[in-house]
């Protein structure tokens, strides 16, 4: 898929990093799901996952560092592309949105699968994504992605440098972090932390509109999109009846303790 | 009987606590098969018998990153064998195989579950929008169907099983995917651990800055509580990720959860909501915590937990 890693102390190639981005409905307003199919509902306007700004503000960071350009890679209804833009107004080069009405109620794996083939087009040295989406969180994807690649899959990345051909990571474990190397090419998955996002500046939302934004279809990459589960049924959990919510007027932790004297905690 | 493996990563040499909650499980399922990641031992493969596994290949990466070689070797048992399930936990070196083993397959990955059962198919449930609904999925692939479950989604609890069959499995030469552990670091842990405790007290954005988290520890030790943290919390370098509880964090199902200065995100929610009581404390009187809360304080914390900590530490002086 690429047969060398670009080395940007010789001044010849540019660094190559691509990070994957979602577009997710507004998690501040709320969610449904279409009635046969269970799929979530997106409008045209939807925005970029939060925990994606980690991965854009980390491949910026790194293609600066590193004499690099940064392309972002979505898989998804493009819309009106707010979240597309939002994340090349944080200063991403350009973007390759994979959109197709055959893609609808993709898994994790049909989505790794897209993802990973339209990575492959472009050519990478490096490939940064969240741990997960806000609106799907199936945690998976960049390790299919990695797979598909046949390159590392360097996880939970809390902390990231590069050292010539050699990428290291700090990653989250249950107990403290490890020290991870690998050569590039490579996927990283990032934690929110990583970095702390940057705010798009007025001049970056402007120079956004006039970046290039190709728009491919599955037929441009030569997946397949059949997709083997899908939501039998939707049930409302048990409901977790909401107790006595009372104003604090100074007095207010007498009624904690009380409360942790009637659980028998005190 | 259905044929159901499940992956279970050493952790301090023996087998992790939700690699146990798995095998309870799966011995309902079928015949279990332990995928054991780590240095192995007589006496991490005899819990893993007593768990209710019959057989159990082990794994042993060394300092390789597991994800590569083990999915590649696991790729290689699974499609000669076919077991009809294979159950990871939500952690870290599950997530990482089954992701490449299930890309490698060629086969979806249920994610997670809560529950999971194979009766003509293999079903799995889990909680969406904040754990408000439960969707049930639904496998057609040909087997083995993979799901990860989330931790504390199952009992752990021996069965008396005897002794397993072990057997260690070689791992490939993964070349350019392979990645190596240079060093591992653990954060120190002081008092009560937030998957073990019976009180947790956790903080967020609400506390207003790192240094007010100083009060939920105050109110968090006459109580013998467990500190936790929102992700916001964490991500802003207030408190260690180790204290992160939530979908990307811990889970937990304490007898008592305070919450303070928490809104209640979904991704938070997920992680607490199953603890048997839950007190709030909230400045937002609309903030979505006050829905799973069993006592719901508006105020400020800042006001509250000064109060409430000096309460606690003279009743337990």
């Amino acid at each position: 898929m690429y047969d060398h890693v670009q080395n940007s102390d010789e001044g010849v190639d540019l660094m190559k990093v691509v990070v994957c981005v979602k577009q997710i409905p507004d998690p501040a307003t709320p969610y449904s799901l279409e009635p046969d199919s269970h799929w979530l509902v997106r409008p045209a306007e939807q925005v970029l996952d939060d925990t994606d700004r980690y991965g854009v503000e980390m491949g910026l960071q790194l293609a600066q560092a590193h004499e690099g350009t940064v392309t972002l890679v979505s898989m998804g209804p493009a819309g009106n592309m707010q979240g597309i833009r939002q994340a090349l107004a944080m200063g991403a080069d350009k973007a390759v949105v994979v959109d197709d009405g055959d893609l609808r109620g993709s898994d994790a794996l049909t989505t790794a699968r897209v993802l990973a083939a339209a990575i492959a087009k472009e050519g990478f040295d490096l490939v940064i994504a969240g741990t997960e989406s806000t609106d799907g969180y199936a945690g998976v994807v960049p390790q299919m992605v990695a797979e598909f690649l046949d390159v590392a899959a360097m996880t939970y990345a809390t902390s990231v440098e590069i050292d010539g051909t050699t990428v290291r990571i700090n990653r989250q474990t249950a107990t403290g972090y490890d020290s991870v190397e690998s050569e590039m090419p490579a996927v990283l998955s990032v934690t929110a932390g990583v970095v702390e996002p940057r705010y798009p500046t007025f001049k970056g939302i402007m120079d956004a509109k006039k970046k290039p934004v190709e728009t491919l279809t599955v037929g441009d990459l030569g997946v397949s999109t059949t997709v083997e589960q899908k939501v039998a049924s939707i049930e409302s959990a048990p409901e977790r009846a909401a107790g006595a919510k009372i104003e604090d007027e100074g007095e207010a932790h007498l009624e904690i303790i009380r409360k942790l004297e009637e659980v028998k905690v005190l | 009987m259905a044929d159901v493996w499940v992956f279970v990563q050493e952790a301090d040499g023996a087998p992790s606590t939700i690699g146990l909650e798995l095998l309870t499980k799966a011995r309902s399922l079928g015949t279990v098969t332990a995928l054991y990641l780590g240095s192995g031992s007589d006496e991490a493969f005899a819990t893993l018998g007593e768990y209710g596994a019959a057989n159990v290949y082990h794994f042993d990466p060394g300092d390789s990153l597991p994800s590569a070689p083990v999915a590649a070797a696991l790729a290689e048992l699974a499609g000669s064998a076919s077991p009809d399930l294979i159950m990871f936990g939500q952690a870290y070196d599950d997530r990482d195989v089954a992701g490449r083993l299930a890309a490698r397959l060629s086969r979806p990955v249920l994610s997670n579950a809560v529950d999971v059962s194979i009766d003509g198919g293999v079903r799995a449930s889990h909680e969406i929008f904040g754990g408000t609904q439960v969707a049930t999925s639904e496998a057609s692939a040909p087997a083995p169907n993979i799901v990860i479950c989330r931790p504390k989604s199952f009992p752990a609890e021996p069965s008396g099983g005897g002794a397993p069959t072990v057997a260690k499995v070689d791992l490939p030469d993964v070349g350019k995917a392979a990645a190596r552990i240079t060093g591992s670091h653990a954060e120190e842990k002081e008092g009560p651990q937030l998957e073990e405790a019976a009180v947790i007290v956790s903080g967020g954005r609400g506390l207003g800055n790192a240094e007010n988290y100083a009060l939920v520890e105050r109110v968090a030790k006459p109580l013998h509580a467990a500190t936790g943290a929102t992700r916001a919390i964490v991500d802003a370098g207030w408190v260690p990720y180790a204290k992160q509880v939530g979908q990307t964090g811990k889970t937990v199902k304490p007898d008592v959860y305070i919450a303070a200065g928490i809104s209640g995100a979904m991704q938070h929610l997920v992680g607490m909501k199953d603890a048997k009581t839950i007190i709030a404390i909230n400045k937002d009187p609309d903030a979505p915590i006050f829905q799973v809360a069993d006592l719901g304080i508006v105020g400020d914390v800042n006001n509250v937990l000064p109060k409430l900590a000096a309460e606690l530490e003279q009743r337990t002086g």
